[in-house]
C-alpha cells in the first residue's frame, strides 16, 4: 500500500526523460570544449577500426573517433533544436497570444493557414523550404523555426482564450491593465506547462527533422559532424563498420526519448494519470 | 517546332566534354596487366565450356548512379552517358583499350601532309540497326550535326567542309592544319539522316541497338545480330540506375548489379570472393582548383605553399588505398607520349616549406579559404575534407561548401565564381583538350590561370604539324602549370570496378565507356 | 450538407492557395532553370531563346494561370531532368510504387496497432500497459532512415531474407513487388505504429468511465463484450480523424525510406528533383502529395461527419 502510493508520487518518465537529456545536453556542452580525441583529425593506422578501449564507439572510415564525433556533433544537433523550437516558441506564442485575445477575421484567416499547415507532414514542409532555401545549417533552422510557428500559436491560442474568460483576467480588463500586460504579465505566466510540453514534443520534432535534413545531405555539412551526417555516411560503409552506423544511430534515439518522456511527464503532471 | 528545339538544346547542353567527375573509365599500361590477370583466370573458365570461344546468350546488369543525360550522341553528355552509348553508336574510328584509334565506320584512312585534310574509305556492309546501309551522306550529315552542336573552343570550329568524293569515300577538310582531329571525329558518331528525334529513337552502327529508356531507372539495350565486326556475346544488358554509390554497393553485393564502377578501396575490401575487381584508372585530373583571381590565391606563393601543404599520397591511401597514380600537372600519364613524369615530384609534401611560404607572401598566420565541392560525388567531398585536415596543420582555414551540380556549373565552371574546388576532369585522346583550358582567353579556363608563355607555347603547340615539337612543347607546358601551381594537382585516381564472377571480358577503355561487346556469361 | 458544401469550398480554396503558394515559390528561386539545362557553354542569345521557349519571360500572374490550367488537365508540363519527359508520365511511373508502399505500411499499422491499443486499454494500469506503453515511446523515438538501415542490414545483408535493391516492379509482379516493400514499409510504419496505439489507448480509456458503458456493464456484460460491443465503436471515431494525420506521415515517411531501399517511388522522385532543379518535377510532387493530404483530411472529415453526428459545422 505504501509503496503504490510512493509510485503515484513519483513521475518516473518526468525523472528518466529529465535525466537522458540532462546527460545528453552535458554530454554535449563537455563536447564543445574537450573530446578524446580531435573531432576532424585523421589517423590512417586506425581506420575502420572496431569499438575498442582506446575507441570505444570506434573509428570511421577516415580513421577519425566516432566517441568524439558523436559528442561534438551532438552540438549541431542541439543548436538546430534549440534555435528551431526558439524561433517558434517566440513567434508562435506572438502569434498565438495576439490572434487568441483580439480574435476577430485576422485570427480566423490565421488559424485557417495554421491548420493546413498543420495537416502536413513537418518533414514535407522542410524539404519544400530546403528546395527554396538551398542546404546548410543555417536554413535547416529557418526552414524547421518556421514549421514550428504554427504548433505553438495554436496551443498559445487556445491557452490565451480559456484565460481570456478566467476571473482575474476579466477583472483586470476592468481595471483598465493595458491588454499588452495583461498577455504578458497575467496570462502567459498560466500557460507555461503548455508551452514547457509543446516545447519539448518541438525539440523532438526537430532532433528528428535534423538528422532526416542531415540524412538527405540537406543539412549539416562536412566535415562538420552532425548525427544525421554521420548516419550517411555510415550506410555506405555499414558492411566494414557497422558501430559507426549504430552508436550515433542509438544517440538520436536516447535524445528524442528524453524528450518524449520529458513531455509524457509534463502532461502527467498537467492532466493526471491518463 | 520539338525538332528545332532539340538542335537548339544540344548546342550547349549540360557539360563540355571537359568536365566531369563521375568520369571516364580507362587503362594505362601498368593497370593493364591486374586487369588482363584477373580476366584471364575467367577465359579459362569459358573456354572449357565453350571450345575455346566463350559461348552467346546471357544478359548483364551494368550499375550506375547518374541517369543518362541524352542518348543523343551529338549532345556533349557526362561521362555516365557516354560509356553507355558507347555500345550504340561508333564514328569512322574509334578508340581501342589501349588508347589508340581503329578504323570502324570507315576501313581506313589517310591524313593529308599538311594535316588538313582526312580521307576516309566507308567500310563495306556497316549497317544501322535498322537493317539499311550506311551512306556518304549519313557520314557526312552526322560528323556536320556534330560540328554544329560542339562549342566554339572546339577543335570542330577548325572544321571547313566534309565532301563526299563517291560512295565510298568521304573527305573532311580543316581551315587549318590540325594533327589531332582524330580523337575528336571518333566523336562524331555516325547516325541515319533522316531520323527525326535521335534522342527518343536512337539508332546507330554499334553491337548493342537500344530498346528502352526509363528514366531514373535504367536503359535496356539487345545485341544487334548484324554488326560488322561480329555479333556480341550478350543477348542483352541493362545499365541499371541507382541513387548514389551506397545503394548500388548493395545491389552489386546481393547480386541484382553484375558490374559496378567507382568503387572505393574500403568498398573492395568488403567484398566477398564472387567478384573479380579489376583495377585501372579513370582516367580523370583529379585537383583542387584554385582560383588565381581570388586575392591570397593571386600570390604564386600562396597557391605554392598549398602545394606544399597537401599530402596527395594520404589521400591516395585513405582514398584509394594507395593504387592511385599521382599527378603533377593536368596530364593524365594514359597519353604516355605527351604526358611530363617530371611534374609529379615539382611539390613533395613539406609543410614546413608551405609555412614559410605562406610568411613570405605575408600570410603567416594563414587565411580563410571555402572549397566548393558538388555534393554528390563522395570521393571529392572526402578529398575536400582531408585537404581541410592538411590545410589545418600550416595554418590556412579552410571550409567546405557542398554545393548542387547544377549550382557547381553554374557559380564553379560558368560564373568561377570561387576560391577552390576539388573536382575530377576528364578528356579526350587529344593532348590539347586537356591543356588549352589554361589558356588565359579560354572560355573553359576554370582556374583564371594567366600566363603569357604559356598563351604563347598552347599557341605553338596546336599549330605545330612536326610531332616530336609537339611533344616537347605539350611537356613544357604542363611544367608551367606545375611550377606555377596553377591548382592543386592530386592524381589520377584509380578505378575499381568489381565484376560479378559469372561475367567475364570486361575491358578498360581510356575513354569513357563500358563495352559491352567483350563482355560474356562464364557459367 | 450545408456542412459538406462548407468543407468543400474550404477545400478548394486551400488547394488553390497551396498552388498559389507553391507557384509563387518556385518562380522566385534563385537560379535560372535554363541555365542549368544549357550548362557551361551557353551563350546569352540561346540562354534568351531557352527562356523564351520555356516561357520563363511571361509574367508570372500569366505563367500561373497557364500552368494552373494545364495542371487542372493533368498536364505538369516537360521535365528539365529528363529531357522531353512528360512530368506527368513520370509521375505515373512513380505512382503506384508508392500508393502500394503506404497501403501495405498502412495495413500494417492497422494489423498490429488496433489490437496493442486495446489490449492496453483493457489492461490499463497493469504490467501489460506499461511493457506496451514504454515499448511504443521507445519506438516512437527510431529515426526512420535508421530503421531503415538497420533493417538493410540485419534481413538484407546478413539474414538475406532479401536482396537490398532488387526492386520489382508491381507491374510485372505483384507479389514480388509486396514481397521486397515489406521491409521499407516495416520502417515507415514502426514508429507510427506507435503513435495510433497510444491514441486509441487513450481514446478507449476516455469512453470507459461514459454513461453508456456503466449501463452495459450493470446489465451483465462482460469487459470484453462491452469492450467490442459498445466502446470500440465509439472509441473508434476519434481515431478516424487520426488516421488522416498517419496517412500524411506514411506519406512522409517514404519520402524517406525510399531513399534508403532505393524504392523507385514519388519520394525518390522529389529528393532527385530537388538536387537537379527540376522544379516541374518538384511543383507537380508537391502539388500532388498536397492535394492529397488535404483531400484525405477532407474525406475522413465527411467520415466523421457521418460516423458522429454530434460534430456540428463549426
Amino acid at each position: 500500500m505504501k509503496e503504490k502510493q510512493f509510485r503515484k508520487k513519483h513521475n518516473w518518465q518526468l525523472i528518466i526523460g529529465c535525466g537522458l537529456t540532462g546527460f545528453f545536453v552535458l554530454f554535449t556542452i563537455v563536447g564543445q570544449f574537450w573530446t578524446p580525441y580531435d573531432v576532424t583529425a585523421m589517423d590512417a593506422a586506425a581506420r575502420s577500426a572496431p569499438p575498442s578501449l582506446a575507441h570505444i564507439m570506434g573509428t570511421d572510415n577516415f580513421g577519425r573517433d566516432v566517441f568524439s564525433r558523436v559528442m561534438n556533433g551532438c552540438g549541431n544537433t542541439f543548436l538546430v533544436a534549440f534555435c528551431t523550437v526558439g524561433i517558434g516558441a517566440v513567434f508562435g506564442t506572438a502569434i498565438g497570444a495576439l490572434t487568441g485575445f483580439y480574435g476577430g477575421w485576422i485570427d480566423e484567416i490565421i488559424m485557417r493557414i495554421n491548420d493546413a499547415i498543420l495537416s502536413f507532414p513537418s518533414i514535407l514542409l522542410a524539404l519544400i523550404l530546403i528546395s527554396l532555401l538551398g542546404p546548410g545549417k543555417l536554413n535547416i533552422i529557418i526552414a524547421l523555426g518556421i514549421i514550428f510557428i504554427p504548433s505553438f500559436a495554436r496551443i498559445v491560442r487556445g491557452e490565451v482564450l480559456r484565460c481570456k474568460s478566467l476571473e482575474y483576467v476579466q477583472s483586470a480588463r476592468v481595471m483598465g491593465i493595458s491588454n499588452f500586460r495583461i498577455i504578458f504579465a497575467h496570462i502567459l505566466p498560466n500557460i507555461w506547462v503548455s508551452m514547457l510540453t509543446a516545447a519539448m514534443i518541438g525539440f523532438n520534432n526537430a532532433v528528428l527533422s535534423e538528422a532526416s535534413m542531415s540524412y538527405l545531405s540537406l543539412g549539416v555539412q562536412p566535415p562538420e559532424a552532425s548525427l544525421g551526417r554521420m548516419l550517411s555516411e555510415a550506410q555506405s560503409l555499414i558492411f566494414n563498420a557497422p558501430w559507426y552506423a549504430i552508436f550515433p544511430g542509438i544517440v538520436i534515439i536516447l535524445i528524442i526519448l528524453g524528450f518524449s518522456m520529458i513531455s509524457e511527464g509534463l502532461r502527467k503532471l498537467q492532466w493526471g494519470e491518463n | 517546332m520539338k525538332k528545332k528545339s532539340g538542335i537548339l538544346l544540344s548546342t550547349a547542353v549540360l557539360l563540355t566534354s571537359a568536365v566531369l567527375c563521375a568520369c571516364g573509365g580507362g587503362e594505362n599500361a601498368q593497370n593493364t596487366q591486374s586487369s588482363n590477370t584477373s580476366s584471364e583466370s575467367q577465359t579459362e573458365t569459358a573456354q572449357q565450356t565453350a571450345s575455346g570461344e566463350p559461348a552467346q546468350g546471357g544478359s548483364v546488369v551494368v550499375g550506375m548512379t547518374q541517369d543518362i543525360v541524352s542518348l543523343d550522341p551529338h549532345v556533349e553528355t557526362d561521362a555516365g552517358t557516354r560509356a553507355v552509348v558507347f555500345n550504340l553508336y561508333e564514328g569512322l574510328v574509334k578508340p581501342t583499350v589501349n588508347g589508340d584509334l581503329e578504323p570502324a565506320v570507315a576501313s581506313d584512312y589517310e591524313i593529308s601532309e599538311d594535316a588538313k585534310t582526312y580521307t576516309f574509305t566507308l567500310r563495306d556492309g556497316v549497317t544501322f540497326h535498322d537493317g539499311s546501309a550506311v551512306t556518304a551522306e549519313d557520314v557526312k550529315y552526322s560528323i556536320e550535326r556534330f560540328a554544329e552542336n560542339s562549342s566554339e573552343s572546339s577543335a570542330f570550329s577548325n572544321l571547313a567542309d566534309v565532301v563526299i568524293v563517291d560512295d565510298h569515300t568521304i573527305e573532311v577538310e580543316l581551315t587549318e592544319g590540325y594533327s589531332e582531329f582524330l580523337p575528336d571525329l571518333a566523336e562524331a558518331v555516325i547516325i541515319p539522316d533522316d531520323v527525326e528525334d535521335i534522342n527518343a529513337t536512337p539508332v546507330g552502327t554499334g553491337p548493342y541497338k537500344f530498346v528502352s529508356y526509363t528514366p531514373g531507372q535504367s536503359i535496356q539495350l539487345a545485341r544487334y545480330d548484324g554488326y560488322w565486326g561480329g555479333a556480341a556475346y550478350l543477348d542483352s544488358a541493362e545499365f541499371k540506375i541507382v541513387a548514389d554509390m551506397e545503394t548500388a554497393f548493395m545491389e552489386l553485393q546481393a547480386g541484382t548489379i553484375d558490374v559496378l564502377n567507382y568503387l572505393t578501396a574500403d568498398q573492395v575490401s568488403a567484398l566477398g570472393d564472387q567478384f573479380n575487381i579489376v583495377e585501372g584508372s579513370m582516367h580523370l585530373v583529379h585537383a583542387m582548383f584554385l582560383n588565381n583571381d581570388y586575392e591570397p590565391l593571386s600570390d604564386v606563393r600562396v597557391r605554392q605553399a598549398i602545394c606544399y601543404a597537401v599530402d596527395r599520397q594520404s589521400i591516395n591511401d585513405f582514398l584509394f588505398g594507395g593504387k592511385s597514380q599521382l599527378i603533377g600537372s593536368h596530364m593524365i600519364p594514359a597519353l604516355e607520349k605527351y604526358y611530363e613524369s617530371a611534374a609529379e615530384d615539382v611539390y613533395t609534401y613539406d609543410p614546413e616549406q608551405a609555412k614559410s611560404l605562406l610568411a613570405e607572401a605575408g600570410y603567416a598566420d594563414g587565411f580563410d579559404l571555402e572549397i566548393a565541392v558538388p555534393s554528390s560525388y563522395s570521393q571529392h567531398v572526402d578529398t575536400a575534407q582531408i585537404i581541410v585536415e592538411q590545410l589545418k596543420a600550416v595554418g590556412i582555414n579552410a571550409t567546405i561548401r557542398l554545393v548542387e551540380w547544377s549550382t557547381w556549373l553554374d557559380e564553379v565552371y560558368s560564373g568561377r565564381n570561387y576560391q577552390a574546388t576539388v573536382i575530377g576532369f576528364d578528356g579526350t585522346l587529344a593532348p590539347s583538350d586537356w591543356l588549352a583550358k589554361y589558356r588565359s582567353d579560354a572560355s573553359n579556363n576554370i582556374a583564371n590561370f594567366k600566363n603569357d608563355e604559356y598563351d604563347q607555347k598552347i599557341d605553338e603547340a596546336l599549330a605545330t604539324v612536326d610531332d616530336s615539337e609537339k611533344v616537347t612543347l605539350y611537356k613544357e607546358l604542363q611544367m608551367i602549370l606545375a611550377q606555377n601551381a596553377a591548382s592543386v594537382y592530386i592524381e589520377d585516381p584509380a578505378d575499381f570496378v568489381a565484376v560479378n564472377k559469372r561475367i567475364g571480358g570486361y575491358q578498360f577503355y581510356p575513354v569513357a565507356a563500358t563495352d559491352l561487346a567483350s563482355m560474356y556469361i562464364t557459367e | 450538407m450545408k456542412y459538406f458544401i462548407k468543407k468543400a469550398v474550404t477545400l478548394i480554396i486551400t488547394l488553390l492557395f497551396i498552388s498559389v503558394i507553391t507557384f509563387a515559390a518556385f518562380s522566385v528561386i534563385p537560379g535560372d532553370a535554363s541555365m542549368t539545362r544549357l550548362g557551361t557553354e551557353a551563350t546569352p542569345d540561346q540562354i534568351e531563346a531557352l527562356r523564351e521557349e520555356m516561357g520563363l519571360n511571361k509574367p508570372v500572374t500569366e505563367r500561373y494561370i497557364l500552368w494552373l490550367s494545364d495542371a487542372l488537365r493533368g498536364d505538369f508540363g516537360e521535365s528539365y531532368q529528363y529531357e522531353g519527359q512528360q512530368v506527368s508520365a513520370l509521375l505515373a511511373d512513380r505512382l503506384p510504387v508508392t500508393v502500394l508502399l503506404a497501403v501495405i505500411s498502412f495495413l500494417m499499422i492497422l494489423v498490429l496497432s488496433v489490437p496493442l491499443g486495446i489490449l492496453a486499454a483493457k489492461h490499463s494500469g497493469k504490467w501489460l500497459d506499461t511493457a506496451i506503453n514504454q515499448l511504443t515511446q521507445i519506438t516512437m523515438a527510431i529515426p526512420s532512415f535508421f530503421l531503415g538501415i538497420i533493417l538493410t542490414y540485419i534481413f538484407g545483408l546478413i539474414l538475406k531474407w532479401f536482396q537490398p535493391g532488387l526492386f520489382i516492379s508491381p507491374s510485372e509482379n505483384l507479389w514480388g513487388s509486396i514481397r521486397y516493400l515489406i521491409f521499407p514499409a516495416a520502417a515507415i510504419a514502426l514508429p507510427k505504429i506507435a503513435m495510433v496505439v497510444k491514441f486509441l489507448r487513450n481514446s478507449v480509456l476516455s469512453e470507459m468511465p461514459k454513461d453508456y458503458v456503466r449501463t452495459a456493464y450493470s446489465k451483465g456484460s462482460s469487459k470484453n463484450r462491452a469492450l467490442s460491443r459498445h466502446i470500440l465503436k465509439n472509441a473508434l471515431i476519434p481515431v478516424i480523424t487520426f488516421m488522416a494525420l498517419v496517412v500524411a506521415e506514411i506519406l512522409a515517411g517514404s519520402i524517406i525510406v525510399e531513399q534508403v531501399f532505393s524504392v523507385p517511388g514519388v519520394g525518390r522522385l522529389l529528393i532527385s528533383a530537388i538536387s537537379t532543379r527540376d522544379y516541374p518535377v518538384v511543383q507537380a510532387v508537391v502539388t500532388y502529395v498536397t492535394a492529397v493530404v488535404v483531400i484525405i483530411n477532407f474525406v475522413v472529415d465527411m467520415l466523421y461527419q457521418l460516423a458522429d453526428p454530434r460534430v456540428k459545422a463549426a
